[in-house]
């Protein structure tokens, strides 16, 4: 499994990743796989003991991983880390970590080249809406670019 | 040069923007071509920029953003028809232009040409928040309590690229209006919003969500009443989020987010777009006035002066030429500035393709534009153009510039100025070719006279289910149906998209084209011999319900 930094944290490695069902009778986990159906509110008891909350892409166009990861960063106050992994394509790179995704995995084939990824992050100079990240305005108007 | 009157200036940051797009699309074609992205996956991400394959060849989608472009545009779009397409555009009911015979290879050149003038083909398609529209008379029309452009403008950039709502279960519409008469079929829409002035000046927003056509006809329910401008973002971003966390993604037909409305009902949705809005950081969603004038500073004003005598020229130039005074009568709208007139362009000649318009014409229309309406074009959401303001005392003179081009029809609103999807001529979808029947009706009331004595009655054409020509919303609606292998029509009546919308019913069973043809004829002769003083088609309908119009139009001679 080959892991791909978004941002600045620094991807952790898990032995135990459990399923939110089973987080309950796991008092030592402290990593958890969410599936894209699941609720995120689901891991409101436990978000103090989790360090790792892994969002599974069954396919690349199911963008529900990204509200979730918009929901565990702006809701839920989730301050770990949160990764994404399955179908997931390097043109998506800017969208994860604009909603809170510090990390994926890279998959196991050509979409897994990590200086697509890269190439990717730095795509674009300016958003047009805000994100969960710390931004500024880019002149008047709508515009941001990312705080360094 | 100046900026533009109509719609927001770019600047550096914006183009760098567009430069950054296009780089990224030709990197996904090269992927694509080498094989590191598979079919599936390319496919929606070309459809976010735009480009569909059709029935014969690759079909870009350019970006009208609310449908108003300037003559510098409008002359590109005219040299890209001409260089890269065979010499036509298609203008389409999202007020945007499709060119239907491109090569894959011509693309990312042709993006760059339309970079040159601030466009793009950015979310004209895939399931996304889709290319913004608005009303076609805004910022002109004198029943406007608030120009919508601004808040299109900022809806645009708001959706472009979005973080979380790229990949949403499907496509996603906005319509916005300041009008009281809806000229965006706003109950229509995933999302439609009329804005009125709020008691501190600062506009407020009525919000329906759900509505649309398509397979499944949805007239949109009111969410909001009264949301205020600091919150529209805020509030926009929770509805999606509601339903891109809770929209059906098992079946493409049940997709969209009316469907979801109407499985948990509008007071549901409503609470779950307050309960996400109850944890939402408003802050970070706050539309400033800042933000909103910074943007509304990007739109210049026209400066409407117009010589006193400027109406009773038009007066007596309507008095001495019939002809002229007709197209007048269907083809304008009242201005806010008595001096001045809003004049819409038929793109629905007598027996031609509804929409489509020649690299000549789109040329014509640049130049026209730039004479008699500040260098400003906007798109309708029936396939027409607009010049929003023309002086009064120089109108006959545009219609003599029009006639020239063949662009002077006088149909506006009336049977002639259909809307038809591109349907089988073009379309892997369709069951049915929706351009010759759309000719073949033009061709039968081609009388601009027997039109003007016929009044307001609209003929939506889909070629299927799918509803692209808006048959649902037609006065009379047609769908173009397969039965064994040959082309046949339903028809429906009582559609209308704007103030009072609704869903047109089955007349009965579906005809062969021709006989269709005949059929609307018989509609039309059943409501001129029953039609009391001053009723149009559709109250004559009402008034008498279904059952004359379906004898008449199944009769069999």
């Amino acid at each position: 499994m080959k892991l791909f930094e978004l941002g600045e944290r620094t991807a952790q490695v898990h032995e135990v990743l459990v399923t939110v069902g089973e987080l309950a009778e796991r008092d030592d986990a402290r990593a958890v796989l969410l599936e894209s159906a699941d609720d995120p509110a689901l891991l409101r008891p436990y978000l103090n003991r989790l360090d790792l909350v892994v969002l599974r892409f069954p396919i690349f166009r199911d963008g529900r991983g990204f509200t979730q990861a918009r929901e565990l960063r702006e809701y839920l106050r989730f301050s770990g880390e949160i990764r994404a992994e399955g179908h997931i394509l390097p043109d998506q790179a800017a969208f994860l970590r604009r909603c809170g995704v510090d990390s994926v995995v890279l998959p196991k084939n050509g979409n897994g080249d990590p200086a697509l990824w890269e190439k990717q992050l730095r795509q674009f100079p300016v958003a047009y809406q805000r994100s969960v990240l710390l931004e500024r305005s880019v002149g008047p108007g709508l515009r941001v670019e990312e705080a360094s | 040069m100046s900026i533009p009157v109509g719609h927001y200036q770019y600047d550096r940051v914006d183009r760098d923007f567009l430069q950054a797009r296009i780089a990224e699309f030709e990197g996904q074609v090269n992927r694509r071509l080498d094989g590191t992205l598979s079919e599936d996956e390319f496919k929606p991400l070309r459809l976010m920029n735009g480009l569909y394959l059709q029935l014969h060849a690759y079909m870009l989608r350019v970006a009208i953003p609310y449908g108003i472009l300037d003559s510098r545009q409008l002359r590109k779009l005219g040299e890209i028809a001409r260089r890269y397409d065979r010499d036509y555009g298609h203008f389409t009911t999202r007020q945007n232009i499709q060119f239907n015979w491109i090569r894959l290879e011509d693309t990312p050149d042709i993006l760059r040409e339309l970079a040159e003038v601030d466009m793009h083909a950015i979310q004209t398609s895939g399931n996304c928040i889709r290319n913004v529209t608005a009303d076609e008379y805004a910022g002109a029309a004198a029943d406007e309590l608030v120009d919508p452009r601004v808040h299109a403008e900022v809806l645009r950039q708001w959706s472009t690229l979005h973080p979380e709502f790229t990949f949403l279960p499907r496509k996603f519409k906005i319509a916005i209006s300041g009008s009281p008469n809806d000229r965006v079929a706003a109950r229509f829409h995933d999302i439609g919003i009329l804005a009125r002035p709020g008691e501190d000046g600062a506009p407020v927003f009525r919000i329906f969500v759900g509505g649309g056509l398509g397979r499944t006809p949805v007239i949109g329910e009111e969410l909001f009443d009264s949301v205020r401008e600091e919150h529209l973002l805020a509030t926009l971003e929770a509805i999606l989020r509601v339903y891109n966390a809770h929209g059906r993604r098992d079946n493409i037909y049940k997709a969209r987010i009316k469907i979801l409305v109407q499985a948990i009902g509008v007071e549901a949705y409503r609470e779950a777009v307050e309960a996400e809005l109850g944890q939402m950081e408003l802050d970070r969603y706050r539309l400033t006035p800042e933000a909103v004038a910074a943007i509304r500073a990007r739109f210049a004003v026209p400066l409407l002066e117009a010589p006193d005598d400027a109406d009773a020229v038009l007066t007596q130039q309507r008095r001495d030429d019939p002809l002229f005074d007709r197209w007048v009568r269907s083809n304008t709208h009242v201005h806010r500035d008595p001096g001045h007139i809003i004049a819409t362009i038929s793109l629905k000649p007598a027996g031609g393709i509804p929409g489509d318009a020649t690299s000549a014409q789109i040329g014509r229309l640049a130049d026209l534009a730039d004479a008699y309406s500040f260098g400003e074009i906007r798109i309708t959401h029936l396939q027409n153009v607009v010049l929003g303001h023309v002086r009064k005392d120089r109108l006959r003179d545009l219609w003599l510039g029009l006639s020239e081009v063949g662009l002077a029809e006088a149909n506006i609103g009336l049977i002639g100025d259909i809307v038809a999807c591109p349907g089988l001529d073009y379309c892997a979808l369709a069951n049915a070719r929706s351009i010759p029947i759309a000719q073949k009706l033009g061709a039968r009331f081609a009388d601009t006279a027997l039109q003007a004595e016929i009044g307001a009655l609209r003929i939506n054409i889909s070629g299927c289910i799918n509803a692209c020509g808006h048959h649902h919303a037609g006065h009379i609606g047609l769908l173009g149906v397969d039965k064994r292998g040959e082309e046949f029509f339903q028809l429906t009546v009582g559609g209308q998209a704007e103030n009072g919308a609704a869903i047109g019913t089955i007349l009965g069973a579906a005809l062969p084209e021709d006989e269709t043809v005949d059929a609307i004829a018989r509609l039309v002769d059943c409501y001129l011999g029953r039609r009391e003083n001053g009723e149009t088609f559709l109250d004559t309908l009402t008034r008498l319900g279904h059952e004359p119009f379906r004898e008449a139009a199944y009769e069999t001679v």
